[in-house]
């Protein structure tokens, strides 16, 4: 058990386990590790399930991890995350969920958490998801993220799901607030019966706010993705939204976009584009001495890298 | 040394047609053999028929001797032979130094990486990191190219039409490299262009017209039938296609 939920561990955090700094650690629905640092304080919440995590105004270079760990099948576990970016501090924090399910019950986390960047706050935000096992249960991930940022702050989120989870319901909502800037990237790996599908609206309401989305996914075997990113631009604003989708096998994507100026100084452009791997570029790596499936993999694994 | 025989290329798809017909030559190793002739002769399909992109009607194709006809194209890549496409392929999220490094089958030095594409006339500082995608313009995605064939050990090389795109200074640079080819004895180089500058390094020409070879020879032999050719065409132009000049 320990080796299990130390290789899922390094998988979504690259840690194989917690030992520094601030951290938080959950396992099959429950609290296991906490600890604070001077300038990162991270407490359970009561009542329900979850944490608050307060980061002091001023706070430069730290990183906070706060893992979640599934090894046990039947777990149905939900949490209501807060995160407080102090004004001007500049953090990373490493989230993501890890499921291992050999039994036949579904293994499912969902996760409700909610962002506040206080004035000229800087956040790195990355969340992996991956899901392993030999069992028949599903493994179930629903993350839905709420961003309220506040002048001239920046938000970097990285969004990974890098295989095996059966399903996700991703529900991204932001506000962004006068020169604020929020860049946010999606990688998706969906194959076997496996089914993704991503809601992210983005409101752009303060002067100068932007936006960035870059969406790059995979989708193989009969796995089904959906992508439907909306960015409103409500005054003088700029949002680019770019969703890329390589289609394998018997799969179906859709990109749905939707982009909407309420503000004649707002510029919103859209780009999306979903198609198989290019013959010539399945050739070029042939001619390098790669096999047709080497070659499939080396383009793959580059277009999420 | 690389030995076609009887190379004969036929589609039937979209109406029936020889592209190349009855093709017999040979590329001695260490030597440089031009390819050149009309557009829509059949080069770019004689290179792809040697790389195994494309299978022949018939015919037989040898390197150092070993039949290599039935062999798939990763199997003559191993084998030692390398191609430069025309018109080469991007590659999201796969950047310059990561291209080099697949073309040459393990990790490469930051100096030696500068190394090649400064053969090919690029500042490696500026390109490593970058993606091969749709950011680099048409004549520094060519000049990328010939550098992954650069950076590979093969025993036979075929550029087609490296000078497509490529800017006056760079192509200076580009004659260099094929210049210091030579120096490679165990090396045949097969390139197809239609510059002087590039003819005139060539040991041998092979002239391809309607999917036959109509002249071979050396650059004594050849040039001046080029040139002459090349008046008669301009003549011909001028004279509103009559051909009396």
């Amino acid at each position: 058990m320990l080796t299990m939920m130390q290789n899922l561990l390094k998988t979504i955090a690259d840690l194989p386990e917690l030992n520094y700094g601030a951290y938080n650690l959950r396992a099959n629905g429950k609290g296991v590790q906490q600890h604070s640092t001077d300038n990162i304080s991270i407490t359970s919440k009561i009542g329900i399930p979850g944490i608050d995590i307060k980061v002091k105004p001023g706070a430069k270079g730290e990183v906070a991890y706060i893992p979640v760990v599934v090894t046990e099948s039947g777990v149905n576990d939900m949490v209501y995350n807060d995160f407080e970016i102090g004004e001007n501090a500049d953090v990373t924090i490493i989230a993501g969920c890890g499921i291992h399910n050999d039994g036949c019950d579904a293994s499912q986390h969902d996760g409700i958490h909610r962002f506040h960047l206080c004035p000229g706050a800087r956040l790195k935000y990355v969340e992996k998801h991956y899901g392993e096992g030999e069992g028949t249960g599903d493994r179930i991930l629903n993350p839905t993220t709420i961003v309220q940022m506040e002048e001239g702050s920046y938000c970097e989120m990285e969004m990974v799901q890098i295989g095996g989870v059966t399903s996700t319901m991703r529900k991204t909502d932001a506000h962004l607030g006068k020169d604020a800037k929020l860049v946010m990237t999606e990688k998706l790996l969906t194959h076997g019966s496996q089914t993704a599908h991503s809601d992210v609206t983005v409101n752009l309401d303060g002067e100068d706010a932007a936006l960035q989305i870059i969406s790059r996914s995979v989708a193989k075997d009969t796995s089904v993705q959906v992508f439907h990113p909306i960015a409103i631009g409500n005054t003088k604003s700029r949002a680019h939204v770019q969703c890329d989708s390589i289609i394998m096998d018997d799969a179906r994507v859709s990109s749905i976009p939707e982009i909407t100026a309420n503000h004649a100084l707002a510029q919103i452009v859209h780009e999306a584009a979903i198609g198989r791997i290019n013959n010539e570029q399945l050739l070029k790596l042939q001619t390098f001495g790669l096999t047709e499936e080497e070659a499939e993999t080396v383009i793959v694994n580059a277009f999420l890298d | 040394m690389l030995e076609v025989k009887n190379l004969t290329f036929h589609v039937t798809d979209g109406g029936e047609a020889t592209i190349l017909d009855n093709l017999s030559f040979t590329v001695p190793s260490g030597q440089i053999t031009v390819i050149t002739g009309p557009n829509g002769g059949g080069k770019s399909t004689l290179a792809k028929l040697i790389m195994g992109i494309e299978r022949p009607t018939s015919g037989q194709i040898l390197l150092d001797g070993q039949d290599i006809t039935g062999l798939s194209i990763t199997e003559r890549a191993r084998l030692g032979i390398g191609y430069a496409f025309q018109q080469p392929p991007r590659f999201k999220g796969v950047t310059v130094r990561r291209l080099l490094e697949m073309a040459h089958g393990s990790p490469l030095s930051e100096p030696a990486c500068c190394n090649l594409l400064s053969r090919v006339g690029l500042c490696s500082q500026e390109y490593l990191k970058r993606e091969v995608d749709a950011s680099l313009s048409g004549g520094e995605l060519k000049r990328i190219e010939i550098a992954t064939l650069m950076a590979r050990d093969v025993r036979l090389a075929i550029y087609d039409e490296p000078e497509a795109g490529i800017d006056l200074w760079s192509f200076s640079m580009l004659v260099d490299s094929f210049e210091s080819f030579r120096t490679n004895p165990q090396q045949s180089s097969i390139i197809i262009s239609h510059q002087e500058r590039i003819i005139r390094l060539a040991d041998e020409i092979i002239v391809i017209a309607g999917g036959r070879i109509s002249a071979q020879g050396t650059q004594e032999e050849i040039l001046p039938l080029l040139q002459g050719e090349v008046q008669n065409c301009a003549c011909i132009q001028r004279q509103g296609g009559n051909g009396q000049c």
